[in-house]
């Protein structure tokens, strides 16, 4: 069992979780997941690593409360244990000396983009950084991705907070700089990575993605993760997660990721109230 | 004058094993063949000859004292008949159920010319169930302690048998398993109709009980390698089997719908899938379903999906000769209502306009000559293409070794299909400390071989750690 040392919803649907785990934050790298479970015959969901203690032996992750076992997730007490922390899983973020990098971050990939950042900053790296949410409300460690980062950027829908739209506003933030983006690196949703993507594509920046196919044992054991990356095929939890953003078959992943669509997600987004109203 | 004695006349009636009818058991998850009755055990028991030289034993694996577990069994002494079956092999209730005895010890009963073959599985299936009917199994002597430690991966039949003659000798056994749950294949593979996962996990609890520490949700190679466990252990053993799912390579295998086995059963059997929404892991309801292969994973598959209520199809390039099944399993499929396309090979996934898959097209084959395997070669038949509508398409066309642990550890020799190279006496592998044995040596094969395997490496070991 793995117990939970704090669980915190720090913005809305966004929920961190710091587990016992000394095996895993021994090892982990940034860029890597982890294979939770919630409870016993519960479903194993990979998650990515957002933060460690090596010393402590903890692990922290940042979950977005979507389906069945995000939810049960996002219910847990600090205090109590759940029953599957495995890893670290995938290969770690490649981390060298580039130049000036982009990190792009949205959802839960703010806070597992910043390891990421991290250590490409105390490897010498110019790190800029850019965040994108619905609204200003929806960002978290804002100081900690300032800490390790030269700049940081906000992209907001409604105009909250820095520039207003999505992703598409990344090629002016990038012509405001003066140092040309040597790679840029992207983690979050399927639609962020692939916006993102398509939005460095133009401007010749090789990008990096952490990919989110549906998995089970993160260990190259059942095939689900598989991708399309160039006319290859290759399973996302051994050969990635991290792929180049412009060799993705974007549309096959989205379409993979909608497999239990129906069974999953529509009973949750439902709010079920005739069920209660009897 | 005395009469001469008169020879006891030869019975070779096979006793039958009740099974579930087929109409009740295509709708439930419950063991089909329901195991014989005292009675019955003790009737095919008596039939056995006692061969002075028996030839059953010659092709067992791992040669349990055949004659002598059933003379037992004939004088109803069902407990030493135990001891005798686990004198050689410690997880009697598995192999019972699963070896394909029609090509082992059965296959040279000297009566099989006669077709009255002694039903060797089924009476140490008998055995092994009697005595778990008993309670509480009975603790073997465990040898004073010897401060050795021996570090096991993977929790299948191999790293089972390992750790469970190792703890006998004395020695400190950690075995470390990369799911949440013990017993490889056994367990995430072969379907609870098949083999109930309470007899995997007796036989854990049983290992646990004799002081095996057991590990879960640890992947070697990742949360720690072979070389970081060395420093702490005195030897390493790597029974981690051959899960690295193949497939066809041909267009649309990534379509929705598209399964391995490796994913279809695990969701099926270590997440309960089939009991989705109690459990979490979501599986989907298909109306028709196509398995690709032949061998036991194949019809797992079919009569996985059978029983969720499909039209289900094997499609197999050779002929039902050919099919590298248990006859067993082949018989029970057939009976079920599994649909058979022989001489069939897939060549193209067909997808809807959501990524779905809706039709997969095959060409039909003729057999040739032999190839290397001994068996006749399938060649299409041009212009054979015929197009099945279908709502999935399960891909079990085989397993090699996971690269993982071999691409983590130097020093490590390692074969062309990704094994780990080892003595086929001992299991030694070419780095010092480390032994190997099962599926992950010899690439998917059988759990009698992985246990023999692992039983051979363990003596190598013991041997090694009595001599530092
Ligand atoms: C390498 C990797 C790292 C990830 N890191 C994070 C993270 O740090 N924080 C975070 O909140 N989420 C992360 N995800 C996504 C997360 O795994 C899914 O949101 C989660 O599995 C949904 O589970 P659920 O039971 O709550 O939802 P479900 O009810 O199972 O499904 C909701 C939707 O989520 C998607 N989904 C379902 N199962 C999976 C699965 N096993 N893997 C991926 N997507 C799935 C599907 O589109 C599904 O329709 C990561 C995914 C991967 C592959
Ligand atoms: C569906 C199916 C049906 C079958 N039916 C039969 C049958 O009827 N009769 C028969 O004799 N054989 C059958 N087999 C074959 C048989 O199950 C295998 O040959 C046998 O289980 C091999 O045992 P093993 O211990 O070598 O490996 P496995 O049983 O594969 O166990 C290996 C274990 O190691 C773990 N592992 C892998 N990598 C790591 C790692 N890096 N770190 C830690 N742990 C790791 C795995 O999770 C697994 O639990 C079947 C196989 C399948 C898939
Ligand atoms: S272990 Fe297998 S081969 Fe050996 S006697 Fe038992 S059923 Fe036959
Ligand atoms: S060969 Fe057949 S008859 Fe002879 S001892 Fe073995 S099981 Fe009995
Ligand atoms: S999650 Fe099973 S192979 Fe990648």
């Amino acid at each position: 069992m793995f117990k939970l040392i704090a669980a915190e919803m720090i913005v809305p649907n966004i929920h961190l979780l710091t587990l016992e785990a000394p095996a895993v934050a021994r090892e982990v790298k940034p860029g890597q997941f982890v294979i939770l479970r919630a409870e016993d015959d519960g479903e194993r969901i990979p998650i990515s690593v957002a933060d460690w203690d090596k010393e402590a032996g903890t692990v922290t992750v940042a979950v977005m409360n979507v389906g069945s076992t995000t939810s049960r997730l996002a219910s847990l007490k600090a205090g109590t244990s759940i029953p599957t922390v495995v890893g670290p899983l995938g290969n770690p973020t490649e981390i060298e000396r580039f130049g000036t990098i982009l990190c792009l971050g949205g959802c839960y990939g703010i806070g597992s983009i910043f390891p990421i950042a991290r250590a490409l900053k105390e490897k010498g790296n110019k790190v800029i950084t850019v965040l994108e949410a619905r609204s200003s409300y929806l960002f978290y460690w804002d100081e900690k991705l300032n800490e390790v980062s030269d700049k940081v950027f906000y992209i907001t829908r409604d105009a909250t907070r820095g520039y207003r739209g999505h992703v598409n506003r990344l090629g002016e933030i990038i012509k405001s700089l003066e140092d040309p983006i040597d790679r840029m690196i992207i983690n979050g949703c399927t639609y962020l990575l692939k916006s993102g993507s398509d939005a460095s594509r133009p401007l010749g920046i090789s990008t990096i993605v952490s990919l989110n196919p549906i998995m089970i044992d993160g260990t190259g054991m059942c095939g689900v993760c598989r991708v399309t990356i160039g006319s290859a095929t290759k399973f996302a939890c051994v050969h990635g997660p991290d792929f180049d953003g412009h060799e993705v078959d974007w549309d096959e992943l989205l379409q993979r990721r909608k497999t239990y669509m129906s069974e999953e997600v529509v009973p949750l987004r439902t709010s079920r109230c005739e069920e209660h109203m009897g | 004058m005395a009469e001469p004695k008169k020879k006891k006349k030869l019975d070779l009636k096979r006793r039958e094993m009740p099974k579930q009818s087929p109409d009740v058991r295509r709708h439930n998850f419950d063991e089909v063949a329901l195991g014989y009755s005292a009675e019955t055990a003790v009737e095919e028991a008596t039939r056995c000859l006692q061969c002075p030289k028996p030839k059953c034993v010659e092709n067992c694996p791992v040669e349990i004292d055949i004659p002598g577990f059933i003379k037992c069994i004939a004088e109803r002494d069902f407990a030493t008949g135990v001891r005798v079956l686990k004198e050689k092999n410690c997880l009697p209730a598995m192999c019972g159920r699963v070896c394909p005895q029609e090509e082992q010890c059965e296959e040279t009963c000297v009566l099989v010319k006669k077709g009255g073959q002694i039903a060797v599985g089924r009476l140490e299936r008998f055995l092994a169930d009697w005595e778990a009917e008993q309670g509480e199994l009975e603790m073997p002597e465990i040898a004073p302690p010897t401060g050795k430690k021996v570090a096991v991966i993977g929790g299948g039949p191999a790293g089972l048998t390992v750790a469970g003659d190792l703890i006998k000798l004395g020695h400190n056994v950690t075995i470390f398993e990369a799911l949440h749950k013990m017993g490889g294949v056994l367990v995430y593979g072969i379907p609870e109709f098949r083999l109930p996962k309470v007899i995997v996990q007796r036989e854990v609890e049983y290992l646990r009980k004799l002081g095996v520490e057991i590990v879960t949700d640890f992947v070697v190679g990742k949360t720690r390698t072979v070389d970081s466990l060395l420093e702490e252990y005195d030897v390493v053993f790597i029974g981690s089997g051959a899960g690295l799912p193949w497939f066809m390579e041909i267009p649309g295998e990534n379509l929705n719908g598209v399964y391995s086995a490796n994913e279809y059963l695990t969701r099926m059997n270590l997440m309960k899938g089939f009991l989705f929404p109690r459990f979490q892991t979501p599986i989907k309801r298909h109306q028709r379903v196509a398995v690709l292969g032949g061998g036991n994973v194949a019809m797992d598959c079919a009569r996985t999906a059978l029983r969720l209520g499909a039209e289900s199809r094997i499609i197999y390039r050779r002929s039902r000769q050919e099919l590298p099944a248990r006859l067993e399993e082949i018989e029970n499929a057939e009976e079920e209502g599994v649909i058979f396309d022989f001489l069939t090979l897939p060549i193209r996934y067909i997808g809807d306009e959501n990524g779905w898959v809706k039709e997969i097209e095959c060409l039909k084959m003729e057999l040739g000559e032999p190839d290397a395997s001994g068996r006749r070669r399938p060649i299409p038949i041009e212009g054979s293409e015929t197009i099945m509508p279908m709502d999935a398409v399960v891909c079990a066309i085989g397993n090699s070794p996971n690269p993982l642990i071999a691409a983590t550890t130097p020093g490590l020799e390692v074969g062309k299909k990704g094994n780990i190279v080892a003595d086929e006496q001992t299991g030694k592998t070419s780095k010092e400390r480390v032994w190997a044995g099962g599926d992950v040596v010899t690439g998917a094969a059988t759990v009698i071989l992985a246990m023999g395997a692992g039983r051979q490496a363990a003596r190598s070991m013991h041997e090694y750690l009595c001599s530092i």
